[in-house]
């Protein structure tokens, strides 16, 4: 065994580290207050290589594997959930399924643009009626001569309705399968398209910096071409998709416990009362040891789990795993980091506010906990 | 132009630095390494000149293995080529020792202009800089936060901060430049560059390479020895001042300075 990252992977961790110390965090507090997307940081993401890390250089992506990916989104969220959603989204749900499964030409056509972070590109899965339960997609593409005729809605995709938007993979149903199942197909729709359109929807609790949408489909015309793979793949395309989406929201959830607990020791041992640190109240500084303890243990599944994709052995079951463990882990290590942060914890000056608010979607998207569990236990074979 | 950067690895500013055993170094066990930053504004200064004018850019590394990942991270950011001196006992030299290894590195090696940090962050003995000059003769520039080169390529003009003004030199190359803060913001080593440092050349140098016997380097060459490391004294806690008014408040303070703190 060997638990040693590579060098490359260390200086890349430091760089990415120093980026968001430097570049976002001054910003992130006053982004969330005014739930504003910056096409500044954005852009500077872009430059540093964080789109389309686990992209081959051929389709102008960075060729990285998928630990030093997960390692950046970490870094990244150690410091603000808001962009490392906007990375997340981008590389897992924009860039992976047009990479995957896309054929040479849409990915010559669209990649290069989305790898340097000119362009972004939605993933509309979830719908008013397809949530948890995303098999039961309305949206509907029904083929007319040569063009998809889509009609429909999707909702909470992110990355969807920014100015630099280039398009959306949409899952659609395509047709009736023997037995009455439906037939999905993934479709890109191309920003700007009649009948299509992004609405950004706002009051957002958390990731109040990153850019989530609402679509609508009404008669919005496509070529045939625009089909992702092979007709009928809709569903196994999202469901691989969403292998390694689990795996980013894991990286979100561990660096978000990661900076939750420094923020939550760095103000434990300075904040004096009763003549002491309060860290130094065993009651206070156990919670400390568990934060540690259990950043630890899910850095050891989230980065085996990464392991497991880089090595080309299943990881379905970790994945799911992991997404849940460190979603869970950061709920713990915000909650206790407030509490150590008092009436302090509460306010919007102190970081440790937001990372409280950001924490919960990693419960609920790309899977709640509940449907993780559901997921494992098949896994396991039990249900 | 040809363009050297010496770097130094020293402790990430973060680290808690503890006394070792022996009382005369630190514990390096927990310690996360990182490039000197007065070093990162020599790469970042040797990138920039090169991207006007041409060239290339090597940069210099002495110590352990560690040594290369901050190597790396320099080549990530963009210089070409690296040479790291990794021999035992070129390691753990004072700053003349140090600077003699530097000077064996660079002796094969074409250069127009060096760049050194103005000092280390963990030692601050701000000399390697000028031994190294001294010892190419070379013209030495310190504590430099403005680099110009002239269009013929011939001379450097450069800018040092005084209190409350600048004093403006010029040199002829080949030229010796340590940085200062202000100097420029380093890049950040990007994840595209990082991947392309995987394939630029490093070449690691024994003493003998250099030309150098054991005994003109490391902790045998060295004049200076250490005789102890003290930690500094603890920061006691400050004290809020408590009061109703900004006047009042005024009052306790200046009777704490002047009846407890005893400064004025
Ligand atoms: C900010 C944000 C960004 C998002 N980005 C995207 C995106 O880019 N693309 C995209 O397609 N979607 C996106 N989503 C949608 C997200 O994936 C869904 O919200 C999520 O899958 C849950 O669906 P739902 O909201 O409809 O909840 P529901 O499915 O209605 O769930 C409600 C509750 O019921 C529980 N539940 C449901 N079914 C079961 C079951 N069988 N057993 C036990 N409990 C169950 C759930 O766990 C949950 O607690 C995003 C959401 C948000 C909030």
């Amino acid at each position: 065994m060997d638990f040693s990252l590579t060098m490359e992977q260390e200086i890349l961790r430091k760089s990415v580290r120093d980026f968001a110390e430097k570049e976002i965090k001054p910003k992130a507090r006053e982004l969330d207050e005014r739930e504003e997307f910056s096409y500044e940081t954005c852009r500077a993401m872009g430059e540093l290589g964080l789109f389309g890390m686990f992209v081959s250089e051929e389709y102008a992506g960075q060729g990285l594997d998928y630990i030093s990916y997960i390692i950046a989104v970490e870094e990244i969220a150690r410091i603000d959930g808001s962009h490392a959603a906007t990375i997340a989204a981008g590389n897992s749900l924009g860039i992976g399924p047009l990479y995957y499964y896309g054929n040479e030409e849409q990915k010559r056509k669209y990649l290069p643009k989305l790898c340097s972070g000119e362009m972004l590109w939605g993933f509309g899965l979830t719908e008013p009626n397809a949530g948890s339960d995303a098999g039961n997609t309305q949206t509907q593409a029904v083929l007319d001569g040569n063009e998809w005729v889509i009609n429909g809605s999707k909702i909470f995709i992110t990355n969807a309705s920014t100015d630099i938007t280039a398009g959306v993979t949409v899952l659609a149903r395509t047709g009736i399968r023997e037995a009455g199942k439906k037939e999905l197909s993934c479709i890109l729709v191309e920003t700007g398209t009649r009948g299509f359109e992004a609405r950004p929807m706002h009051g957002k609790l958390m990731w109040r910096a990153s850019n989530t949408s609402e679509l609508y489909f009404d008669d919005c015309r496509v070529p045939e071409d625009n089909r992702l793979g092979p007709q009928g793949e809709g569903f196994h395309q999202m469901l691989g998709t969403l292998d390694g989406g689990r795996l980013s929201i894991g990286a979100m959830g561990l660096g978000g416990a990661q900076g939750c607990f420094e923020m939550a020791r760095r103000y434990a041992t300075q904040r004096v009362q009763f003549g002491k640190p309060i860290a130094s109240f065993q009651v206070n500084s156990f919670k400390l040891a568990d934060m540690a303890m259990e950043i630890e243990l899910a850095r050891l599944l989230l980065y085996k789990a990464c392991w497991l994709r880089d090595n080309h052995k299943p990881y379905a079951k970790e994945a799911a795993m992991a997404k849940l463990y460190c979603s869970e882990v950061m709920y713990r290590c915000a909650n206790h980091a407030v509490q150590l942060h008092g009436g302090y914890g509460l306010m919007k000056e102190y970081d440790v506010e937001r990372f409280y608010r950001d924490q919960k979607l990693l419960e609920i998207g790309e899977g709640t906990s509940e449907i993780q569990r559901l997921v494992i236990s098949r896994l396991i074979g039990v249900i | 132009m040809n363009i050297l950067v010496c770097i130094k690895q020293v402790p990430d500013t973060e680290s808690q630095i503890k006394i070792d055993s022996g009382g005369k170094g630190i514990q390096t066990a927990d310690i996360k390494w990182v490039m000197n930053p007065y070093d990162e504004f020599g790469v970042e200064e040797a990138l920039r000149i090169k991207e006007k004018t041409g060239g290339k850019v090597t940069v210099i590394g002495v110590g352990p293995q560690r040594v290369v990942e901050s190597l790396r991270t320099a080549l990530a950011m963009g210089a070409d080529e690296a040479i790291h001196v990794d021999d035992p006992a070129a390691d753990g030299g004072d700053a003349l020792a140090t600077a003699r290894v530097l000077a064996g590195s660079v002796k094969d090696v074409p250069f127009d202009l060096i760049f050194c940090g103005q000092r280390a962050v963990d030692d601050d003995n701000a000399q390697v800089g000028a031994a190294l000059s001294e010892l190419l003769q070379i013209p030495l520039l310190s504590v430099i936060t403005k680099v110009e080169i002239s269009d013929d390529k011939a001379k450097v003009k450069v800018q040092r901060p005084v209190e409350g003004a600048t004093w403006v030199f010029e040199a002829p190359l080949p030229a010796l430049i340590t940085t200062q803060k202000g100097l420029n913001e380093p890049r950040y080593a990007s994840l595209p560059g990082i991947m392309k440092a995987k394939k630029k050349p490093l070449s690691a140098k024994k003493l003998g390479d250099l030309g150098l016997s054991p005994d003109q380097a490391g902790l045998q060459g060295s004049k200076l020895t250490i005789k102890g490391l003290t930690p500094p004294p603890e920061r006691k806690a400050g004290k809020i001042i408590e009061g109703e008014t900004a006047q009042e408040k005024g009052t306790i303070l200046v009777k704490l300075l002047r009846e407890e703190a005893k400064i004025i």
